[in-house]
Order: structure tokens, then sequence, then C-alpha cells
């Protein structure tokens, strides 16, 4: 069914330096869905990302949340569309002087005047949504990667966003753990209906959770395919697709081989 | 992920939708009209004749509405008598903000165990209502905040921590001993190219500032003294005064102070942040020993630049005595040099000298140390930075004084 999109994205270049990242890109998201950005390392999908929640302007190009252009509107625009959106940064981003909970209390205080005992036990549903209502007190650093991960996660949903971005939200966690944080966001996607747009390079996650996805590529620095991850999996008659999903490598004649004698020759 | 999540509300609905509200008489309710939002709730309240009241909900109750909500309704209960019913049939938007309103109303009414039904809700909000288990709330409703400790526990985890603070500096000076002999049997070991680098920014870039605070320090010297030598006419023995109170004291506890907020804090910080982002325990398993990486290099340039600047301050500071006694004192330059090289003994050169040398290896020593103190997040870096600074300074006035001591028996 056709949804109006949330996000639109339309003709974003971004280069650092000189060194073009992203190249005339452009896309949208539909409401509700999850929307995955893939690729291998370095063909710019944090890049995207930091352009689609306005860390960095882009060189040319607009984006748009929910009609909203980003890349150039008033200031109280702006944060008004920050409101929408809530972020899980890759490496969880908790602020590390204060407690998991306050982490997660942080917005629910600036941007609502429920009494403080109330916000206490919203931080408490908030947590025990990620399964970490027992680490109200501890400190981020001391938890685990995949706890931070959660932890970081509750603190994106603090208020209830329409659009939520995760930049590798499974990434170096453990299989089970990984698998959990997937089932997890997609009971969240599910329950409250939020869009999602997750940047992942985890196939598994790609296949399980996602709707459609773009995949971007380092040499082209554009889109080299859109569409339903399964679908692209089956059909896709691109040879860098076809090796992303399949996993091999891209080097092949540079693999090592093992000689006769057990001596490695490159 | 919660899936243990025993005693929710959810579990207790089947048995709440099975009780009848019988006689819903309207004769007593309040309603609230909706708002101009788009995100509006409503609600209307009926008293039943057989005493309690049904809370009809309209609309969304949510992350915009919720704070109100619970207010007003709050307010209305309070004036009520339980039980009371929460019909939901006609919610359109429920999420765990609303959840939590009703929650918290369960709670925050004045009458204590209060009965309290939630009905009909909506298939879509039921899993939502589950997020909120409203039987926790003895476990919930305490304030989160920073974990409290009694008195006493607090005491002991800081006498802990503090004999753990003194085992970490022992075990810090002895793997620096280590490293050091390290060094004199394998010279090759220290990182030159580190140590070069360090002198740069230890001395080199310290000297404008260092230069400038000694020569005001010189200029104000001459001048107090000055002030008072001059009802004498003693005026020549500003050029001794100057001279004498750079050499020995002055010029290497303001270089040694300048030097520590500078570059203490400097290797605190940097040292600290390769703490907490696992560089050094990289550096260690690749087979480097950290000490002699890190510290080394720090310690070698801090113990032959600060002495270097200390020499330095003395000269600039005699300079500003100099400009105070020509421009003011009508002495001559000559005379002026002539008193201080009087003045001045080869033992006195040495003496404040070797005083800078130790005050480098405290602040190079206790910058490094705190530094590989530091666990935690970015405000462990600011801590160490801090720490540094603070320490090392009492430590340069504290052997500051330890050294006059020793000076009084000696001479």
């Amino acid at each position: 069914m056709p949804k109006s999109p949330v996000i639109q994205v339309k003709n974003l270049t971004k280069s650092y330096n000189d060194d073009r990242i992203l190249d005339n890109i452009s896309f949208s998201v539909a409401r509700g869905e999850i929307f995955m950005i893939v690729g291998g390392s370095g063909s710019g999908k944090s890049t995207l990302m930091r352009q689609m929640i306005g860390l960095e302007a882009p060189d040319r190009g607009h984006v748009y949340i929910e009609d909203t252009d980003i890349t150039n509107c008033a200031d109280r625009d702006f944060r008004n569309a920050l409101n929408k959106i809530g972020v899980l940064f890759q490496s969880s981003a908790l602020i590390g002087s204060m407690t998991i909970g306050e982490n997660v209390a942080l917005p629910i205080m600036e941007f609502t005047d429920l009494p403080k005992t109330t916000i206490a036990n919203l931080v408490r549903m908030k947590l025990s949504l990620v399964g970490l209502e027992c680490y109200v007190d501890h400190l981020p650093s001391e938890l685990s990667g995949g706890m931070r991960k959660r932890a970081g996660l509750a603190r994106a949903m603090a208020m209830n966003p329409r659009i939520l971005f995760l930049d590798e939200p499974s990434a170096g966690l453990d299989p089970i753990t990984a698998a959990d944080i997937d089932e997890l966001i997609m009971s969240i996607n599910r329950s409250l209906g939020s869009t999602m747009v997750i940047v992942t390079h985890e196939l598994e996650s790609i296949l399980n959770l996602g709707h459609r996805l773009i995949m971007l590529e380092k040499s082209s620095k554009q889109i080299v395919a859109e569409g339903a991850p399964a679908e692209l999996k089956s059909k896709s008659a691109d040879p860098m697709v076809r090796k992303f999903f399949s996993r091999r490598a891209n080097r092949e004649h540079e693999q090592i081989s093992e000689g006769s004698d057990g001596t490695v020759i490159f | 992920m919660g899936r243990q999540r025993n005693k929710s509300l959810f579990t207790r609905l089947s048995k709440l939708n099975l009780q009848k509200i019988e006689t819903l008489n309207l004769g007593y309710q309040i309603s609230i009209p909706m708002q101009k939002f788009s995100s509006a709730y409503s609600y209307t309240i009926t008293r039943h004749d057989a005493g309690g009241q049904t809370v009809y909900l309209n609309g969304h109750l949510s992350i915009e509405t919720a704070s109100e909500c619970l207010k007003r309704l709050l307010n209305e209960l309070n004036k009520m008598a339980p039980p009371f019913y929460f019909d939901l049939t006609a919610i359109s938007v429920l999420d765990d903000y609303g959840a939590l309103v009703l929650f918290e109303l369960k709670h925050h009414l004045k009458i204590p165990d209060a009965e309290f039904h939630i009905i009909n809700p909506p298939e879509t909000y039921k899993k939502t209502l589950s997020l909120v288990n409203f039987d926790f709330n003895e476990r919930c409703s305490v304030t989160f905040g920073h974990r409290k400790n009694k008195i006493i526990t607090e005491i002991g985890a800081g006498t802990l921590e503090a004999f753990a603070g003194i085992r970490f500096m022992i075990a810090f000076i002895g793997s620096v001993a280590l490293a050091i002999k390290e060094v004199l049997r394998r010279p090759k070991s220290l990182r030159g190219q580190d140590t070069i680098i360090y002198m740069k920014t230890t001395g080199v870039n310290a000297l404008p500032v260092v230069a400038l605070i000694s020569f005001l320090l010189g200029l104000i010297i001459a001048f107090m003294s000055s002030l008072q030598l001059e009802q004498f006419g003693a005026n020549i023995y500003v050029a001794s005064l100057v001279s004498m109170a750079m050499v020995s004291e002055l010029g290497p506890i303001m270089t040694a102070i300048v030097v520590a907020g500078r570059t203490g804090s400097a290797y605190a910080a940097e040292i600290a942040t390769m703490r907490i982002s696992e560089e050094i325990d990289a550096l260690f398993s690749m087979g480097f020993n950290p000490t002699l990486f890190l510290v080394l290099p720090r310690l070698i340039a801090a113990f032959i630049t600060i002495p270097l600047l200390t020499v330095f301050a003395n000269f600039f500071g005699i300079v500003g005595g100099l400009l105070i006694a020509i421009a003011m004192l009508d002495l001559t330059a000559s005379a002026y040099i002539t008193q201080t090289i009087e003045t001045l003994t080869i033992f006195e050169l040495c003496w404040g000298l070797m005083k800078s040398c130790v005050f480098a290896v405290l602040i190079s020593g206790v910058g490094c140390l705190k530094g590989f103190q530091a666990k935690g997040g970015a405000s462990a870096v600011g801590q160490a930075a801090t720490a540094a600074v603070v320490n090392s300074i009492f430590l340069i006035i504290l052997f500051d004084s330890f050294f006059a001591v020793i000076r009084s028996y000696i001479g």
C-alpha cells in the first residue's frame, strides 16, 4: 500500500575535503516501514545518516522530515523536526557521568512537565521495554556493550519519536543479543508504528527486519540497489549486490592460500 | 526481554473484563471538551448509584496530553470515593505515557488501596498497558538518582579507595623505576622521537609565557623592594634581592606552577583519554611496557626542559629588576649586574636548579599517574586533569618547604 513518505532525500551530495562520499542520492522512506541503509564499510552509510538527522549539512540537496526541509529551514522548525526523531548512535553515546535512568530521563525532564516520581516510573517502563529495568542506577561504564545499546535505544525512544534512526544497532554484539535487539526493533515497530531507518551491514538483520533497503556502494558513491531485501537477494543481477548477500570476498585473487607444507602463501 | 513481567495489568485484564458494570446512572457528570490540537483528549466521569464512578476516556492519551490529563484527573478523583472504573473504549491513541497516567492515578490517589479497574481496553493497546506493571509501586516509586549510601559505608569505601590509590601510586613508582632501569640497560628502548616532541611542547612552547611571567615578577619585586630600600639609601640591594629571590625561590616555583598548569594537565588528559579508549590496553597487548612507552618520554622531557625553563625564568626576572633599577632608581646597568654577580653563588644556582629538577619529576609523575588512574567516561578525563594540576601544585609547595627546612640546616 502506498503511504506518504515521512523522509525524503533529494539529490544529496556530500564531500569531505574534496573526497566525495555521496553523489546525488535520492530516495524516500514511507511511514511505518523499517528502512535499511546498507553497504560495505566506507560506502557512506553513516555519513548519509548524519545528513538525515541534521548533524551535518550536505553540500547540495535536501532532506525533508515530514515536509520540513531540515537542510534549509528556520531554527524553530529544525528543533521541531528534531523532536520527531530519536537516534541510537553507533557507540550508544550515553552520557558517562549520568546513570542509565538519568540518561533516559534527560529528554523527558526537558520536554514534558510530568512530576519527578512519574518520570521515574516512566523511565523504568522505558527500560523494561529493553529489559534493563534493574539497571536504572548503573553508570554506562558498568554495563556491557549490548546493554549500552539497549539503554541507548531506550533513550532514543524516550519521547516516543515517530522516526527512529539506528546506527548499526547490532554491530559488535553476540548473535543472541543481536537477535534480541532485532526482535526488540521489530516489536517496537509493530506496537508503536514508528518509522525506522537502520544503518547496518549485518546480513541477518537486513533479511529479518528490513521492509525495504537501499544499498550504497563505495566506488560509484550512489545507490546501487533499492527494494525488498529478500527480493534483492534472490533476483538482483548486480554483481555487487550478489556479493553482498552471499558474503563473498571482493578481492578473491588476493586471498590467502595455503601451501602444501602448511606455510601461508600470499 | 521482559518475558517474566508477571502480575502485570495485562494478565489481570482478562479477569476485569468479565466484571459487569451495572447501573450506570448519569446523575453526576463531569466532562471536559475536546481541544483544538490534533492530539486531544477528553473525559467524562459518571457516578454509579451503587457508589464509585466510571471515567470514560476519549481521544489521545499520549505524550502530548499525559501531564495535563494526569493533573486534571488526579484533582477530580481525589474529590470522589472509590471504586474507580476507567473505560477505554473510546481511546484512539494510547502510548506508554498514557498507560503511565493510569498507573500514576492508581498510586497517587489519596485513598490508599482504592479499587481501580480498567475496562474495555482496545485490543491494540493491551500490550501498551501491559508495560505498566500495576503492582510494582513500592519497587518503582523510589526516585532514581545517585545511589544513596550510609555514612559508614561511605567512610569505608573512601578509606578503601584511598588505600587503593596509595597502592596504585607505589606500583606506579615501581614501574617507573623498572622502566628507567630498562632504559639505562638498553637506551634504544626509549622512544627518542616522542621525547623530543614532548620537550618541544613542554619546553619551547612554554618559554614565552614563563619568560613573560618571570619578567613581570622581576619588575614587581624590584619595585616593591625599592619602596623600602630607598628609605635607607640602599638602592643597590634591589639587585641582590631580585636575583636572590628569583634564583633560589621564585624562578623554580613559578616555572613549576606554570608548567604544572600547562603540561601536567595535558599529560593527565592525554593518558586518561588513552586509558578510557583502551589504547593503553592495546599497547600492553602488543607487548609494550606502557610506562616505558608513555611515562618515560614525558618524564625525561620534563626533567630536561623544566630546569632550562627555570634558567630562563631567572634571567628574565633579573632583566625585569634591571629595568626598574635603571628607570626608577638611577642605578647603572653595570652596577646592577656587578651586584647581581656578587650576590649569586654557584651553590645558589645549583640549589634552585636541583629544586626544579625535583618539581619536574613531581609534575610529570603526578600527571601521568592521574592519567593512568582514570576510569569511566568523558568526565574521568577532566577529573584526571584537575587532579593532576591540584596535586602537583600542592606537592610543589610542600617540597619547596622541605627544601627550605633543609636549607636552614646546611646553611
